[in-house]
């Protein structure tokens, strides 16, 4: 039930959230955070279910199934594993950042955001915790329309193109995921006399071999755009660089991951063999991520635009540690999802920042607020030796185990992605020169004055603190993260009789 | 009339009984009829023929109920039957009616003419409505048809003195009425050919003989079905249907989207089935060309469209294909009779027949809600900031518009979701990429109203609910039941879909 209880405090207390802005124009944020403290007490009793399985953590806890539409074989059925509550974690704790972001930025009609916001995170728990590939499905699309609407209202100068186009890139895929998973509960309902959604029922259905490969590739669109991938891809910059703060931190943080754990959780599973002949195209294009968006992000001026490109870049890794299908590549991917989601979440926040204080997102505009804000700039450096992959921080964890996974399989792709970390130092730093270093700007620029730019206030040096923790643990002492995970990726990629046993132990 | 089938022409008491919710119309219709000769008094003509809709909604609701139980099919003279297909669809129709009158009834409120005659109009083109969907003979159809058109005609051109479209009303309904009758003829040609074929006029008995076909029934069906893909403005059917739409009262455009489209998709669908037409390859042939160039032209239509009318009308268009796209899932046996993979598709059809009338008149009622007689809120720059301005008012547009759509939560997804449940069962792939596609294109223009309605209020003029409180609290609390109605669709189907197949099975 905690899983259940888990969308409806998101749900409820979006719904709270939109009327008590009637009694106080402050009370939404309120409401909102509490139901971000609410769910995280929810999640640690998960973990403490989880570790109480025994000691491996593998297996499936707080399971709840009833019946929704059984005329078609969908239930509501949620479960958890390790992999689930990593990535429920990351959604809280990035939910919790993000309503601190919009602490100050939202003032207009902040009922309605912060419902949005928390209907959001609803949907994105859905994705993470539904079994049932309807269910799934409908959380999968339903996240979008508050999305939607968090750019298209508080969203920046070009808001209608960006809102709409990510809108109909993710929702086009969607429609192809779907057909794809009709197909398979239409083989499900050929082989075994019943319609089903269910995640281990379709995990059985023996698909043609002429038809895996497409049935396939609808659900790796879908994914791949929520990745994104090179060729679904240009959606994001402008997602990321017309939403407000709030919304590129959920983006980047949490709505990307969503496509990663769909690879891992439903693509190279359902589709074992499909998935084997099509890793090397999947890892071709995971280079061509790493690479090209670095490559394009060197050439941005808009910090948003720029952080944006550096996220499909680092996404790649997450593509190219999955497609490696080992337990180091998925280890690697599933950290560098981690420490992406913290260290993206914190640069848009910074990028946000920034925004909201000079009112610009023109790097040609920023130069030398070093001296003017040290706070953050301490934090930004921070932040971007993180992305770079610095030893010691959370991304180099995550990307050096994925390279690992994929050199044993496909070592030109591994080399290739390597260069991808080089161009990552080359663009952080840069970031770090134009915008902190240097000359102060001329105040006859067109630059509003510097005494407008207030350094980081306590509240927000908080959020940045946590982060950092959480980003210098997963540095440090990954083992912790790892142990969440690794009983799940044993179970995924181990041959066919442990899978069997994996849905073994999940049928008792 | 072929031996075999032979059914006495007299009615019975009980045939009278099954005939309820259509005497009940009737009643209705002289009632309000002679009401209005003794005094013209507005609010009670519309109440009175507020009751008779919910009456005969009311008394088809309980038939169905009836009939779903003890599984009656009662055939009432050649020309009708009431079965639990023809009854769904009745209430469907009375309900949309219904609705639409209460709509009507708060736009004409302040019209400075006759205003008496639209909701007597209303009435008959219901009963003409209904009366086409339980027909399973050629006559009783066209009888219906005609009656249906009749009357839409008047509702088409009711003067609406209001002064930016004064004649649009006008010419609008005479578009209507000259191609219509093209049509009719069309379809009456078709019946001509059947009938020197087969000798026969009833759908079953014309259906029986399919099987050892000649040219000339394909030609005759293929006749039939331009006439029908023209009341439901299928391309290349289609053009009169944005400027009729654009240029009628808003209320007679709702009525024209919802009950003449559902109608005439019963009886087509009956059709269809009965006569097992998509085994003839020229009929398959063209209804499946018609369907992808509605999906896709609808769609790429509406996209520039500036009139919320106009743009709704394209919509049509192209879910008009979607249902189509259904259709062309059928799988029908040699033998003819349904396979359980045609089950599903069916009730696809039936499912998204009623979430379209739902959400249209959702869409509609939104509209025409803002608007009266004097002035229609039509353009889309008009909804600017209406979010913020009327929320709730907003909120059910928005959730129709997402319905159409197709988006999660409504009611417009879960039919959508069948009708590629269905596609994928047939192995349509070409027509399942017609539909992503479609669909994603149609994604964008309702987007464009939402994002208009989400943007900072204009100063220029406010949009506003038109009328006093009492005059559209029947309106209103309509319009909140359909946008509750879309909901239970969307989250809870369970039920419908029961209700659903169970009435496909008496087909």
């Amino acid at each position: 039930m905690i899983l259940l209880s888990l969308v409806g405090v998101f749900f409820f207390g979006g719904l709270l959230a939109w009327v008590s802005e009637i009694m106080d124009a402050r009370l939404p944020r309120w409401v909102a955070m509490l139901s971000i403290l609410v769910s995280f007490s929810l999640v640690f009793r998960l973990i403490f279910m989880l570790d109480s399985s025994g000691g491996v953590l593998l297996g499936w806890v707080d399971e709840f199934k009833g019946p929704w539409i059984p005329s078609l074989g969908i239930d509501f059925f949620f479960a958890a594993d390790g992999l689930t509550v990593l990535m429920l974690g990351l959604t809280i704790l990035l939910g919790a950042v993000a309503i601190a972001s919009a602490w100050d930025e939202i003032k207009e009609r902040a009922g309605f955001f912060y419902f949005n916001l928390l209907w959001t995170l609803a949907g994105v728990v859905g994705v993470f915790t539904a079994l049932d590939l309807f269910l799934f499905f409908f959380f999968w699309e339903v996240m979008l329309i508050p999305m939607y609407f968090i750019i298209a209202i508080w969203g920046h100068e070009n808001r209608r193109y960006a809102a709409t186009k990510f809108f109909i890139f993710t929702q086009v895929t969607g429609m192809m995921m779907l057909v794809s998973l009709l197909c398979m509960v239409y083989f499900h309902s050929l082989q075994f006399g019943s319609f089903s959604f269910n995640y281990n029922d379709l995990l059985r259905v023996d698909i043609p071999r002429s038809l895996d490969l497409w049935i396939m590739l609808g659900f790796f669109a879908a994914f791949a755009t929520k990745l994104p991938s090179v060729p679904f891809h240009s959606w994001l910059p402008d997602a990321h660089s017309q939403a407000p703060t709030a919304g590129s931190v959920l983006l980047a943080g949490v709505l990307l991951k969503t496509g990663a754990y769909g690879l891992i959780r439903f693509t190279i599973p359902f589709f074992p063999e499909a998935s084997e002949i099509f890793a090397p195209v999947a890892m071709f294009l995971a280079v061509v991520s790493i690479l090209y968006c670095a490559k394009v992000a060197l050439a941005q001026t808009d910090i948003k635009r720029l952080i944006a490109y550096t996220s499909v870049s680092h996404m790649g890794f997450v593509l190219l540690g999955i497609y490696a299908w080992n337990e180091l590549g998925l280890q690697g991917a599933i950290m560098t999802m981690l420490a992406h989601g913290l260290s993206a979440a914190a640069l848009f926040m910074l990028a946000g920042g920034l925004q909201h204080r000079i009112h610009t997102r023109d790097m040609r505009e920023m130069s030398g607020f070093w001296i003017i804000a040290p706070k953050m700039a301490v934090v930004a450096l921070f932040f971007s030796v993180a992305a770079l992959g610095l030893p010691g921080l959370g991304n180099f964890v995550g990307e050096f185990l994925a390279l690992l996974g994929a050199f044993s399989v496909n070592i030109p792709a591994a080399v290739l992605a390597a260069f991808g970390v080089i161009f990552a130092s080359v663009y952080s730093l840069w970031v770090m020169q134009s915008v902190f270093q240097g000359p102060p700007l001329k105040q006859e620029s067109k630059a509003p004055s510097h005494e407008t730019l207030l350094d980081l206030d306590g509240r927000e040096l908080f959020f940045y603190g946590v982060m950092m923790i959480g980003l210098l643990w997963m540095g440090l002492y990954p083992q912790t993260f790892l142990d969440f995970s690794s009983g799940v990726i044993e179970g995924l990629v181990t041959s066919d009789s442990a899978a069997a046993l994996y849905a073994g132990e999940f049928l008792k | 009339m072929s031996g075999s089938d032979v059914i006495p022409m007299a009615i019975s008491g009980s045939d009278l009984l099954a005939l309820a919710p259509h005497l009940a119309l009737s009643v209705t219709i002289v009632l309000v009829m002679l009401l209005i000769g003794i005094k013209r008094v507005y609010v009670v003509s519309s109440a009175v023929s507020m009751i008779g809709l919910g009456a005969s909604a009311l008394l088809a609701i309980v038939q169905l109920y009836q009939s779903i139980s003890i599984e009656v099919s009662q055939q009432i003279t050649p020309l009708f039957r009431v079965d639990s297909f023809s009854l769904f669809f009745v209430a469907i129709i009375c309900c949309a009616a219904l609705s639409l009158s209460l709509f009507a009834f708060c736009y004409f409120m302040r019209l400075n003419d006759d205003r008496d005659e639209y909701q007597l109009l209303l009435l008959l083109a219901t009963l003409g409505g209904v009366t086409l969907a339980t027909s399973v003979h050629f006559i009783g159809a066209l009888i219906g048809l005609e009656m249906m058109s009749m009357a839409l005609y008047g509702m088409l051109a009711y003067p609406v003195h209001s002064h930016e479209n004064s004649g649009a009303s006008l010419e609008s309904a005479f578009k209507y009425l000259i191609l219509s009758a093209v049509a009719s003829a069309t379809m009456l040609f078709g019946m001509g050919l059947l009938y020197a074929e087969t000798g026969l006029l009833t759908v079953i008995g014309v259906g029986a003989l399919v099987s050892d076909l000649s040219v000339l029934v394909g030609i005759g069906l293929l006749f039939i079905f331009a006439g029908m893909a023209f009341k439901l403005s299928l391309v290349p059917f289609h053009l009169w249907t944005p400027d009729v739409y654009e240029g009628g009262p808003m209320p007679a455009s709702a009525f024209l989207a919802t009950v003449g489209k559902v109608a005439v998709a019963a009886f087509m669908l009956r059709l269809i089935m009965h006569t097992n037409a998509l085994s003839i390859p020229s009929v398959y042939f063209a209804i499946y060309s018609v369907a992808i160039v509605s999906v896709l032209l609808g769609n790429l239509l509406a996209l520039r469209q500036l009139s919320l009318k106009r743009l709704l009308a394209y919509s049509s268009i192209a879910h008009m294909g979607y249902l189509l796209i259904a259709i062309l899932s059928f799988s029908v046996r040699s033998d003819g009779s349904i396979s359980s993979e045609t089950g599903l598709a069916i009730a696809a059809v039936v499912f998204y027949l009623l979430a379209y009338v739902v959400m249209s008149v959702g869409a509609f009622g939104c509209a025409s809600l803002v608007s009266s007689s004097e002035h229609e809120s039509d353009s889309i720059a008009d909804y600017t900031g209406l979010f913020w301005r009327s929320p709730w008012l907003a909120l059910v547009l928005t959730s129709m518009l997402l319905s159409l759509a197709g988006i999660p939560l409504t009611g417009g997804f879960i039919s959508k979701f069948l009708v590629f449940f269905a596609a994928v069962e047939a192995s349509q792939w070409i027509l399942l990429l017609v539909l992503v596609v479609g669909s994603g294109i149609g994604l964008y223009y309702y987007l464009r109203v939402i994002f208009q309605m989400l943007q900072s209020p204009s100063k220029l003029e406010h949009l506003e609910l038109k009328g006093s409180n009492w005059e559209t609290l029947g309106a209103v609390s309509m319009l909140l039941l359909v946008t509750v109605g879309t909901f239970i669709l969307g989250v809870y189907p369970e039920p419908m879909l029961n209700l659903v197949e169970e009435v496909v099975l008496s087909l």
